[in-house]
């Protein structure tokens, strides 16, 4: 569980973590966001199906994998936010597109 | 800042990561007339260190402390001179000596160079305890992370567990923000002060000391700090719910968690450099892998230097030295007309100052055998899930190292291409099979250092023979 400290922005954008609305700032990776919003599992694994949430905050452990706007295996930690993204945490191994 | 597209098919000089060492190379380069690229993987220059300098959700001088604040001169410097600066680039390989590959948001661009400067910096190293794959469980770095770029800290039971310098710092940095830890609980090896000793006149010089006591002293004045910690675990099912913990004297205590931090020091980012047949050796001091360079951070490979945390861990100003003599030798190399003497000077004194006992924090803080080489159920490799039960029955079968390791478990294999378990490997089997950690060895490693799509090698320039190698006819 995290919390922002009061100093710097507000959030200033909105972002779609598993289809709820989630206030985002600007310099957010989805990784802080999430966090922010008080998620700590961010998907399971695709061999045991055990959750897991970031762990490095680095792009080095590759434990924040998410579904970005439709793009699997996206590292959570390495991906600034946009307005409107629609973020869904990956369940086990990624799917292929259409 | 440049894009993908905008970017040259030469330059005189290709630096690799924007942290303390790689900005200084590049500001000395592009201040001799030398045509320099930065590359980098963050959105924002500064590496893990100056994480965030260009936009502090921090005023001045609060909270990360002052030494941070010295990241903003080099950002400054660097970016003045001319450099093309690449944020969010993934530098995949090098694909010829003078010749990278990077990714930048999808689209791949060749890159050929006079000299690179490999400044990857480090990452943390290994830290495995049972339930550290649990959510909820994170590095100190991470955390630092957090902290730097969107001032986001925890909330709820925190408890940091391990040894080094960064674990005082993130405490340190905490109390001034405000936030409470529940408690520190201390693994640096009691007996590791034994041998500190020779080192400690050289030490008692070093700017770290009196930095170290500072941090230090206010945060055993502030925190619980539990001293002697020999057994650690994380619990929970969905999530971390409690620490547990044994200390030398015996005593033990679970503690109810929300969120456990875990730091043992950290480790020279060694996979781009190995996959360039830059060589390596293991380190018996600082235990973890560091390339064989020169003065200068010059490798065997003529076009290839290594500056920085990189070329072993060092500390932050000594990176940014280490950048500056690595940018003196690309400069009298491609441009034959500058002496640089002072520059030289300069550097070489900074570097001095600041690796000055070094030895002494390397063993002080080297961590105990049994949070390197864990036991049971332990998982080891965590894209995989490994435990080091299978690796050590594996060893037991006759599997001679990493590499073999790989065939019969997919150990290293996963996305993070071993960056969290090589090193738990390697030292897993060199104890199973009575052998140095330097003749185990290390995953061999090849481009790409970082998982990309089909897509962005498909983007590379064609060629006839590339063409010639897919073609049915």
């Amino acid at each position: 569980m995290f919390r922002r400290l009061t100093e710097g922005s507000e959030p200033s954008l909105t972002i779609f973590i598993d289809g709820s609305p989630t206030p985002a700032r600007e310099s957010d990776t989805v990784a802080s966001a999430m966090l922010a919003a008080g998620r700590t599992a961010f998907r399971t694994t695709a061999v045991s199906g055990a959750p897991r949430g970031p762990f490095c905050l680095m792009g080095v452990c590759f434990d924040c994998l998410v579904i970005v706007d439709g793009t699997d295996n996206r590292q959570a930690c390495m991906t600034t936010v946009r307005k409107g993204m629609r973020i869904e945490t990956q369940p086990g191994k990624r799917t292929l597109g259409p | 800042m440049i894009a993908a597209e905008e970017l040259r098919d030469q330059y005189d000089v290709a630096v690799v990561g924007a942290g303390p060492a790689g900005l200084a190379a590049v500001a000395l380069c592009a201040r001799s007339g030398l045509t320099c690229v930065l590359l980098d993987d963050q959105p924002s220059p500064g590496g893990q260190i100056y994480r965030g300098i260009t936009n502090s959700p921090f005023p001045r001088n609060a909270v990360l402390g002052e030494d941070y604040w010295c990241g903003d001169i080099l950002v400054h410097e660097a970016l003045a001179g001319g450099t093309h600066y690449a944020p969010t680039a993934t530098v995949w390989g090098l694909l010829r000596p003078d010749e990278i590959a990077v990714s930048i948001g999808g689209m791949t661009r060749q890159i050929r160079f006079g000299r690179v400067i490999l400044a990857t910096g480090a990452i943390e190293r290994p830290f495995p305890i049972a339930g550290w794959t649990l959510p909820g469980v994170m590095t100190a770095g991470g955390a630092q992370i957090l902290l730097k770029s969107s001032a986001l800290v925890p909330e709820g039971r925190t408890v940091l567990a391990g040894c080094g310098p960064l674990l005082w710092l993130l405490a340190w940095q905490y109390l001034n923000a405000g936030v409470r830890l529940d408690a520190i609980l201390d693994t640096a090896g009691r007996t590791n002060w034994r041998r500190v000793f020779r080192h400690a006149a050289k030490f008692a010089a070093s700017p770290y000391l009196r930095k170290g006591l500072r941090l230090m002293l206010a945060v055993r004045r502030n925190l619980r700090v539990v001293a002697g910690i020999v057994a650690l675990e994380a619990e929970g099912s969905e999530r971390v719910e409690a620490v547990t913990y044994r200390t030398a004297s015996g005593y033990s205590e679970r503690l109810p968690v929300d969120t456990l931090f875990l730091h043992q020091g950290i480790v020279p980012n060694v996979n781009l450099a190995m996959s360039a047949n830059v060589e390596h050796r293991w380190s018996d001091t600082q235990l973890c892998w560091v390339p064989r360079v020169d003065d200068y951070g010059s490798t065997a490979l003529p076009h290839v230097a290594i500056a920085g945390d990189g070329a072993g861990i060092a500390g932050a100003e000594a990176a940014a030295a280490r950048g500056r003599l690595a940018a003196i030798a690309a400069i009298r190399a491609l441009t034959n007309r500058l002496s640089l003497d002072e520059d030289e000077r300069d550097a070489r004194h900074t570097l001095h100052r600041y690796e000055r006992g070094r030895a002494f924090l390397d063993l002080l803080y080297q961590p105990a055998p049994q949070f390197r080489r864990p036991r049971s159920e332990t998982i080891v490799c965590r894209c995989e899930e490994i435990t080091a039960q299978q690796i050590l029955e594996t060893t037991a079968l006759g599997c001679p190292g990493p590499n073999q390791m790989k065939a019969f478990l997919r150990c290293g294999m996963g996305p993070c291409q071993g960056r969290l378990c090589g090193l738990t490997v390697t030292e897993l089997m060199a104890q199973a099979r009575g052998l140095a950690c330097g003749e185990i060895g290390y995953y061999r490693l090849r481009p790409p250092v970082k998982p990309i799509t089909l897509a962005e090698i498909a983007g590379l320039p064609t060629n006839e023979a590339a063409v010639k190698a897919v073609a049915r006819e």
